[in-house]
């Protein structure tokens, strides 16, 4: 991977303790997937930051391979890989996304 | 592009035999999936390494072949 495009992320990643890379903006999500995510975030109304990978093809390929996870959209919580959509629907759902976010103070 | 539900089936039963597998297909174009898989190899994993073995026995065709597969994983009940 561009050397360049992983300083990026990490900088993204390092710098906001929830950081979200995903399709579209939370105002206008362009996939489900990444609209899903937004919309528990919000729900739990944590501060989050968002990349929008359409806008750059470098980072759209280069997250993907940082993490070695193949999909969009992708949830960092204090630099770690939290999950995609899937996981973190179901961490919301069992309760234990909002307890992470208790845990460490993230919540506003 | 695209697969069918049984090359899906095809591929997730080859890479993590004795599981159990149950595919839905969700729109009918042949990219679209819900897959839910119980097996015992995702014992003592995070959701985010069980997650990662299903997509290493897909490879490449996630994200190039397939695009929207939604996935879950579990354990079987002891």
């Amino acid at each position: 991977m561009d050397k360049k495009i992983k300083e990026s992320i990490e900088q993204e990643i390092n710098s906001n303790d929830v950081h979200l890379f995903m399709k579209g903006t939370p105002l206008f999500p362009q996939c489900g997937f990444s609209s899903t995510v937004v919309q528990i975030l919000t729900y739990l109304e944590v501060p989050f930051t968002t990349t929008n990978v359409l806008d750059d093809e470098g980072i759209r390929e280069g997250i993907k391979e940082f993490s070695n996870w193949p999909t969009i959209p992708q949830l960092y919580v204090k630099g770690e890989l939290m999950g995609g959509c899937d996981i973190i629907k179901e961490m919301f759902e069992n309760g234990e996304l909002k307890e992470i976010f208790e845990n460490e103070n993230l919540l506003s | 592009m695209g697969m069918t539900k049984d090359e899906l089936f095809e591929v997730l039963n080859n890479g993590l035999s004795e599981s159990v597998i149950e595919i839905q297909d969700l729109a009918g174009d042949n990219d679209h999936y819900a897959v839910k898989i119980v097996s015992n190899k995702f014992r003592g994993l995070s959701k985010i390494n069980q997650h990662k073995l299903v997509y290493d026995v897909l490879g490449k065709k996630m994200g190039y072949t397939l695009h929207a597969l939604s996935i879950k994983t579990e354990v079987p009940k002891e």
